[in-house]
């Protein structure tokens, strides 16, 4: 996993609510048995209409998306962050993600930041002003600075050092081998097994 | 001061805890499918790992599978290679396999209870969200990412951050032709589709206690629905009855000492949750969705809402939005909405009970003209089980299409689907836009509602039929 620290880039503004992950990647694109080549299938319903946001020219590499409440709703689909990383973004900012949707991008390196929706109302209002303005998140200061906005965000420190560091959870886990062994050692006799081992 | 029955399963499952770290929870049980595990194989093998325990995971195929010539190569050639990826990975890595045409094989959290697999008290994971159904055994079931899924293989264990616990108690009788379906549809329109995030819910109260297995499941499954990591239901003899004797049950002595230890996974008498709802069962009534999120729902006696009857401004812009993709008009009755297509089937309502619910009303009558109704098992066994029943030809008799265990039309990943504008009555799960393909518009029902809408052609509830004769005994 890249590490994250810091980025700065244009935002895309996206109003609306309970964005599900039907809508950033829909089913028929998670027929690939791979983890890039999705950035053609994110919102690809919307981006049939020649005026959604993300088909405006001003938005062509911006990296930061400020999305409504209940962003990543619906299916556990790690495709909907691999399709929002394969398009470029970096970071999503809304005032609340879908349990399932921030683990997985937590996982990948893609940032989710929350904010209070007033926050996200400021990005939204700046942004679509001005296509030009630039959002920063700053992961190590947890801190979303844009033009006038100023906002502090929360992340548990865990997460946090995983991702400045760019840890790999697999290889983490695999340092308490010894506890793990133990664990299934003390395990009743009585619990199922698919096949004996 | 005592636990929630989820904090006992959880506390049974920590491998290591440490200050300012997420809890390393132990896994007894992974389920994969062809979906969300090609990523994680290719992670193992990348980094040269293996799968840690073959003998706490399974593999079934389900989602790109056709119900129609599965004898025949799949014609879709990249569903074709996501299904040879899944068999190519299981061979290459040990990992047991039930593909297409295999007696066992159906929707992932199908199979995972029939088989016994699924036991109160164990963690269960899949890359996939509506392992919540598995909650309904009490068992802490939650869906997970490829991320998590590789690193469940490779480690048998997650590093997951404790939720909070919310109690949902539903006490009284449920009026009749009121199902689980409804009453999780109701939940959902109550708390919304964000209302349960951050949460394990444990349904509980005497509506609750009364429901068959298949039921809970059906509840337990849209926990997701509302935002929830997981739902839960305590075991009690109706769960043990469901378990004994299925092929990887426990026995003798083993079967004594679950049962013992089963007999303790309840909520304590002083444990605290973070939050309460209460429902009384009594006032519920045949529930459908009209909406594109699977908490816009409302009694089928009720009407299209007018999007300028909610207050808060993200809901109404919703509201509208799910108007406009839906094709209905606010004020405009449910029970006029006419349907082309009707689906029974998926891991919400794809159980043999199901099954028997919409042939019960289906017998001796017949799917109006026009509509196309689609009944899918949610497995072989299933499958086998109707046909041994007599299901299957109630069901042909009446017109509807009978079909081979899957997915289905429950999301557009194979050949069942809604074409664009068309619009069904679906006893599935989500009625997002698009989800049961291009352009389809999808109302969210009970296996009873579902068949009753078949037999009228409009959303229906079984009480509609009773002006509809049957030729049943004629
Ligand atoms: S039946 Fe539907 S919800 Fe269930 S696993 Fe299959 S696609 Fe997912």
């Amino acid at each position: 996993m890249e590490a994250f620290t810091t980025h700065t880039g244009r935002a895309v503004p996206l109003r609306r609510s309970n964005v599900d992950t039907d809508q950033i990647i829909p089913a028929h694109w998670l027929k690939k048995v791979t983890r890039d080549g999705f950035e053609d299938g994110l919102f690809e319903a919307w981006r049939k209409d020649s005026e959604f946001i993300l088909n405006r020219p001003e938005r062509q590499g911006a990296s930061v998306l400020v999305a409504g409440p209940d962003f990543g709703t619906g299916s556990s689909r790690e495709h909907a962050v691999w399709a929002l990383q394969n398009y470029g973004f970096q970071a999503v900012i809304s005032a609340r993600f879908a349990d399932i949707f921030r683990g997985n991008s937590l996982k990948n390196g893609l940032l989710t930041v929350v904010l209070p929706q007033e926050t996200v109302d400021a990005l939204w209002e700046l942004t679509e002003a001005d296509p030009t303005a630039e959002v920063t998140v700053d992961l190590e200061r947890r801190k979303v600075l844009a033009n006038g906005i100023d906002a502090d965000f929360e992340l548990d420190e865990n997460a946090r050092w995983r991702l400045l560091n760019g840890l790999d959870d697999i290889s983490l886990t695999l340092q308490n081998e010894a506890d793990i062994a133990a664990y299934e050692k003390a395990r009743p006799a009585f619990k199922p097994r698919t096949m004996t081992a | 001061m005592g636990r929630t029955l989820a904090e006992k399963v959880w506390d049974d499952h920590v491998v290591r805890r440490a200050e300012g770290e997420p809890d390393l929870l132990f896994i007894d049980l992974h389920l994969l499918h062809e979906v969300t595990s090609p990523q994680a194989f290719d992670g193992l093998r990348q980094n040269d790992r293996r799968v840690r325990r073959l003998d706490l995971t399974i593999a079934t195929e389900d989602h790109n599978t056709p119900t129609l010539d599965i004898d025949k190569p799949i014609a879709d050639p990249v569903s074709r290679a996501q299904l040879e990826t899944l068999r190519r990975n299981c061979a290459e890595f040990g990992v047991r396999l039930h593909p297409l045409g295999d007696v066992e094989q159906g929707v992932v959290h199908v199979v995972g209870p029939q088989l016994g697999l699924t036991q109160p008290g164990t963690t269960v994971v899949c890359g996939d969200s509506h392992t919540s159904t598995h909650g309904a055994f009490g068992a802490l079931a939650f869906g997970i990412g490829t991320s998590q899924v590789e690193h469940v293989l490779a480690t048998q264990t997650l590093p997951l951050a404790r939720p909070r616990t919310m109690a949902i108690t539903i006490d009284g009788e449920l009026p009749e032709d009121v199902t689980a379906k409804d009453l999780i549809l109701a939940i959902i329109a109550k708390i919304g589709t964000g209302g349960g995030q951050g949460y394990i819910l444990e349904y509980r109260g005497s509506a609750i206690e009364k429901l068959s297995m298949e039921a809970r499941m059906t509840i337990c499954n849209m926990s997701i629905e509302a935002g929830a990591r997981a739902g839960m239901i305590a075991p009690d003899e109706t769960t043990f009855a469901y378990l004994k004797g299925r092929a990887h049950a426990p026995e003798g002595e083993d079967w004594d000492a679950a049962v013992a230890y089963w007999k303790t996974l309840r909520s304590d008498e002083d444990a605290a949750f973070d939050a309460e709802v209460v429902i009384d069962a009594a006032s519920l009534a045949p529930f459908v969705t009209w909406g594109t999120n699977p908490g816009q729902g409302a009694p089928l006696s009720a009407n299209v809402p007018d999007p300028a009857s909610y207050e808060d401004a993200s809901e109404r812009l919703a509201a509208e939005k799910a108007l406009e993709y839906m094709g209905l008009t606010a004020g405009q009755p449910l029970r006029d909405i006419k349907v082309d297509t009707v689906f029974v089937g998926s891991c919400t309502n794809g159980r043999i009970e199901d099954l028997r619910n919409a042939a019960g009303l289906l017998a001796g009558r017949k799917v109006a003209d026009g509509v196309r109704m689609l009944v899918v098992p949610g497995s072989v066994r299933v499958a086998l089980q109707a046909v041994e029943e007599g299901l299957d030809k109630v069901f042909k008799e009446a017109g509807a299409e009978w079909r081979h265990a899957g997915c289905s039309m429950c999301l557009g990943m194979n050949p069942d689907q809604l074409a664009p504008g068309e619009r069904s009555a679906s006893t599935s799960n989500r009625n997002f836009e698009g989800r049961q393909g291009k352009g389809g518009r999808t109302h969210l029902v009970s296996p009873q509602v579902a068949a009753a809408t078949a037999v009228l052609g409009r959303l229906a509830s079984p009480a509609d039929l009773s002006d509809v004769a049957t030729t049943a005994g004629v």
